[in-house]
């Protein structure tokens, strides 16, 4: 059941320019967050529509997400010391299905921190395939290596790791044929080149989707985008039935 | 303890707090969050004759102390609302208000006729909406073709009915007069104000719609505004909504001459918002030794 309540910022730290690491004491939402679901923080007083950031990692009751600075809602929430207060609305959407098997995890900049918490769920058992525009923006790699099986770093100019997009090494290592399940999260245009890959390898893909929100809790319908069931077209909503879609649901 | 039953319209209403529509769907998400039969009832989402996919996205941009949406109505239909969505909600025991949407007045008049024997407790016609280009606001703000559409739905309809009105008028108590004289029960207000917002730097604006409709508290005193004139104006009853955070809030709004309130945007940042709102505004009647709600109805004294 997701809660609405005060909680207090129990650590902060910066991971690089503009992106925060940041931790409640939040044992409502800890205790009952999966991977892919998302927190709803309300960034200040004059802002009534909360912003939706998806969990990164829970430990006991102890709850952090990773968020980069974009507009006047993450620079607020930027600005609060630690030991000061949050009203967060959480966990909120339909996350991964956690599937059996060998996952490949794809995440793109800021979206590789939802791929964290699925990896950490099932240790040792995950490829993890990160982007970044550059290494002074790569973020949470050690925190992948601790969980993961195998960690690619891959930058748009090459200054960490292989030069590429996340979905430059896709083709090659779903073609060892080991992988069973793909999780991706990352800018839409990677999510639909992967959802394409995999498609095409037959291999069972979800992906995580953005959309600006109002009430996160499926209500106002102002998240909604189109997806195919069955072959029917329909509208569904990210806050709710997503924001983890199955790739072939989704209308690209 | 206050007593909070408020009659209108010859409904009975157990309090006088509801939920606006399109900010509680059909109630469903929020029965999650507290015991939906705590309202004193529900207007849900915006019906049409057919189903609706609505507007493409961004439908949303932030405001100060507000926002702007530009659904579009995105809805399964008066149909389906009556097979699926009416038996979950009549379960409750609260007031279940039809928000409904036409293109024509004849589709209007249809929909109230489907609508009445079906169990909801009042039709809201909504003919304000300012985020689809046939029907909605078009008709809400043209005093004959508000009374046109009013007297279709009366003849059509076995249960009271609200005319909503929309904002973007220049007199709003001329439309709530055109209401009243073509046998509207009661009139709601306001909807949204038809808003704009543009991202400087790509120059485009924020809603794929370009325009939507504004809410949220920075609408509150323009909503108390125009009950009070429309209270002014007409002998029905008033449903007021519009920014209405606190039980203050819905109180000042019954000051300015509605007999009930409805919370909309406040929903969406606390999902348990009309549930503060009516126990914000029990101990605002309590605080004052007020008995009855309806003793705060129109009790503005005007300097
Ligand atoms: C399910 C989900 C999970 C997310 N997880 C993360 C995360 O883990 N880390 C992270 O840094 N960011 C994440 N985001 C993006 C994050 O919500 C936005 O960057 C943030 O809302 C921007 O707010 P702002 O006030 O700084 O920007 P502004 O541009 O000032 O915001 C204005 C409005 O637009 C909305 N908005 C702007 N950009 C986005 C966007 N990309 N997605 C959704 N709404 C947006 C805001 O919420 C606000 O309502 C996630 C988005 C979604 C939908
Ligand atoms: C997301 C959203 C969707 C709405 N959809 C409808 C609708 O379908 N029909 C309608 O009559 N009003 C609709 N409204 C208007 C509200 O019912 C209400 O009149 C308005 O928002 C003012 O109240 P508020 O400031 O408390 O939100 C909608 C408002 C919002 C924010
Ligand atoms: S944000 Fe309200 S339905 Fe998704």
């Amino acid at each position: 059941m997701p809660v609405q309540s005060i909680f207090t910022i129990s650590n902060m730290r910066p991971l690089a320019p503009g992106v925060f690491s940041m931790t409640f004491d939040a044992p409502e939402i800890a205790r009952a967050a999966k991977p892919g679901q998302f927190v709803h923080i309300k960034c200040g007083h004059s802002r009534p529509l909360r912003r939706p950031i998806s969990v990164c990692d829970v430990r006991g009751d102890m709850l952090t997400v990773v968020f980069e600075v974009r507009g006047a809602g993450t620079r607020w929430l930027a600005s609060r010391a630690v030991g000061r207060k949050a009203d967060i609305l959480g966990p909120l959407g339909r996350g991964f299905d956690e599937p059996d098997g060998k996952m490949l995890l794809v995440g793109g900049g800021l979206g590789v921190a939802p791929l964290l918490f699925a990896a950490s769920r099932s240790p040792g058992v995950a490829t993890a395939v990160l982007g970044f525009r550059s290494r002074e923006n790569a973020i949470l790699i050690n925190e992948f290596e601790g969980v993961c099986e195998d960690v690619f770093t891959v930058t748009d100019d090459g200054s960490r790791g292989l030069r590429g997009t996340a979905t430059s090494p896709l083709a090659e290592l779903l073609r060892s044929g080991k992988y069973t399940s793909i999780l991706a999260c990352g800018p839409r245009a990677m999510l639909s080149a992967t959802a394409e890959l995999a498609s095409a390898h037959g291999v069972y893909c979800e992906v995580s989707l953005e959309e600006r929100m109002g009430c996160g809790v499926g209500a106002c319908l102002v998240c909604a985008c189109a997806t195919r069931d069955h072959g029917e077209d329909k509208m569904s909503r990210v806050c709710k039935d997503g924001p983890v879609f199955d790739s072939r649901e989704v209308v690209w | 303890m206050a007593d909070m039953k408020v009659l209108f319209a010859g409904v009975e209403f157990k309090n006088p707090v509801l939920t606006a529509s399109g900010t509680f769907g059909f109630g469903r998400e929020y029965a999650e969050y507290f015991d939906l039969s705590e309202l004193g009832g529900i207007c849900v989402k915006g019906l049409t004759a057919k189903p609706r996919n609505g507007n493409p996205a961004p439908r949303i941009a932030e405001t100060p102390m507000g926002m702007l949406n530009a659904v579009g109505l995105q809805n399964p239909g008066v149909d389906a609302f009556i097979r699926t969505e009416l038996p979950f909600l009549r379960a409750f025991g609260t007031r279940i208000v039809a928000n409904i949407s036409g293109e024509s007045v004849e589709e209007y008049a249809e929909m109230a006729e489907k609508l009445s024997g079906s169990g909801v407790d009042i039709i809201e016609v909504n003919v304000s909406c300012p985020n689809v280009r046939a029907g909605g606001m078009q008709f809400g703000t043209d005093p004959a073709a508000v009374s046109e559409v009013t007297r279709a739905v009366k003849k059509r309809s076995d249960v009271p009915v609200l005319v909503k009105l929309s904002p973007n008028v220049t007199d709003i108590a001329e439309i709530a007069r055109a209401a009243e004289g073509a046998g509207a029960d009661a009139v709601s207000l306001i909807n949204t104000l038809l808003g704009m917002r543009i991202d400087v730097n790509t120059r485009r604006p924020v809603l794929a719609n370009n325009t939507g409709g504004l809410s949220g508290a920075a609408i509150l005193p323009i909503a108390v505004r125009m009950v009070w004139q429309v209270k002014n104006a007409v002998k029905i009853p008033i449903l007021g909504m519009g920014g209405i955070f606190s039980g203050e809030d819905a109180a000042e709004m019954l000051l300015a001459g509605a007999s009930l309130v409805a919370v909309g945007t406040a929903s969406l940042t606390y999902p348990n918002a009309a549930i503060s709102v009516r126990d914000g505004l029990a101990d605002y009647l309590n605080t004052h030794k007020i008995g009855s709600v309806t003793e705060l109805s129109g009790g503005i004294i005007l300097n």
